[in-house]
């Protein structure tokens, strides 16, 4: 539900970053907030328990400038992975234009990553909203790990546990080192920016 | 992609009017309407203002439902005033229509129950006008 301000010439536009406790979405966040530092006018909001993790959620604007006359605004935001938050994953994304599923590449976590995705499809349907149907890319993110000797899945056992279906392009990341964070962003605004255009006149 | 509340440039203005006549030019700081998604849809303030309002309506939409969350729980509908006070500046929220709420943020020169009748009388002037 991107909202356009005729008035303004300006449209906002709603982007989460959604997947398991700990699999990097604070951390891409983090990441596009020091990389773009020059686009982004207000600081990273985040709303942290003790101990350093999401409780409700994290917010970045991001203006990527002017389609058709409009200045758009982007709105990146993450939510707690944690099971237990699950009420406040839905309002986050209540309203959301544009996905980005992160996965964590760690073998302990693949079960995880297929329970959270199964989350993400429930909560949509309680906006009505289907997840074919919503732009969505992928992240492989922690490929790093694998350097370190720490046993990782493969991209084939990624795709098959959680984008048979779905078929949504994804990337493998290393959100701590940067990898691939850029262009998760720039693929996801590009999809969700793309449905947007017809309805700017 | 879904958009479920489109306003035309002539409603913007209209509301900005009410807002300005019924709670700027009263002394209030600043407004916000806002959907719950935590989009800014008019937001206007008397000038010495400097808050960051995508932040703010983003942080207000979260804390918004949270509390109307909390509200079913204990077997409420939901809270009908949402206020925060603070040593200087406070912040009040108000529920326009279903999926709308407007954010006031006004000082002590300005005393709540007096910002509470002007909001209605805003709210009232801005439904019809949606
Ligand atoms: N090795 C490695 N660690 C990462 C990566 N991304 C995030 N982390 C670490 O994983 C932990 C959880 O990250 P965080 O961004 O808070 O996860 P969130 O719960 O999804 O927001 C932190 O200790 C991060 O430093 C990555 O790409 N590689
Ligand atoms: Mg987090």
């Amino acid at each position: 539900m991107a909202l356009i301000n005729p008035k303004k010439r300006e449209v906002q536009v709603k982007i989460v970053y959604y997947g398991p406790g700990r699999g990097g979405k604070t951390t891409n966040l983090e990441y596009i907030n020091r990389k773009f530092k020059k686009r982004i006018l207000n600081e990273m909001v985040t709303v942290k328990t003790y101990g350093d993790r999401t409780l409700f959620f994290d917010f970045l604007p991001f203006d990527i400038g002017e389609i058709k006359g409009h200045s758009i605004k982007i709105q990146l935001y993450t939510v707690p992975g944690q099971v237990k938050y699950n009420a406040t994953r839905r309002l986050v994304l209540r309203g959301v234009d544009g996905i980005v599923f992160v996965a964590d590449s760690m073998d302990l976590r693949r079960e995880m990553n297929i329970r959270s995705l199964q989350n993400l499809k429930e909560n949509l349907e309680a906006f009505s909203k289907n997840i074919f149907n919503i732009p969505l890319v992928m992240q492989y993110n922690k490929r790093d790990l694998a350097d370190e000797g720490i046993p990782i899945l493969s991209e084939e056992t990624l795709q098959k546990d959680l984008n048979s279906r779905l078929n949504a392009p994804y990337f493998p990341a290393s959100a701590i080192r940067g990898d691939n964070v850029a262009a998760t962003m720039k693929k996801i605004i590009a999809l969700t920016v793309s449905s947007l255009r017809k309805k700017l006149q | 992609m879904d958009f479920t509340i489109d306003f035309t440039k002539e409603q913007i203005e209209s509301i900005e009017d009410v807002l300005q006549q019924e709670l700027i030019d009263l002394g209030v700081q600043s407004v916000i309407l806002m959907d719950l998604a935590g989009n800014v849809i008019v937001n206007l303030d008397n000038g010495h203002a400097n808050h960051d309002v995508f932040s703010l309506a983003a942080l207000a939409a979260g804390n918004y439902g949270a509390v109307s969350a909390m509200a079913n729980i204990i077997g409420e509908q939901e809270f009908s005033l949402l206020f925060h006070k603070g040593e200087k500046e406070s912040i009040h929220f108000s529920k326009v229509v279903e999926d709308l709420l407007l954010l006031t943020i006004f000082n002590r020169d300005v005393s709540l129950g007096f910002l509470r009748l002007k909001v209605a009388e805003a709210i009232k002037r801005i439904q019809t006008l949606i």
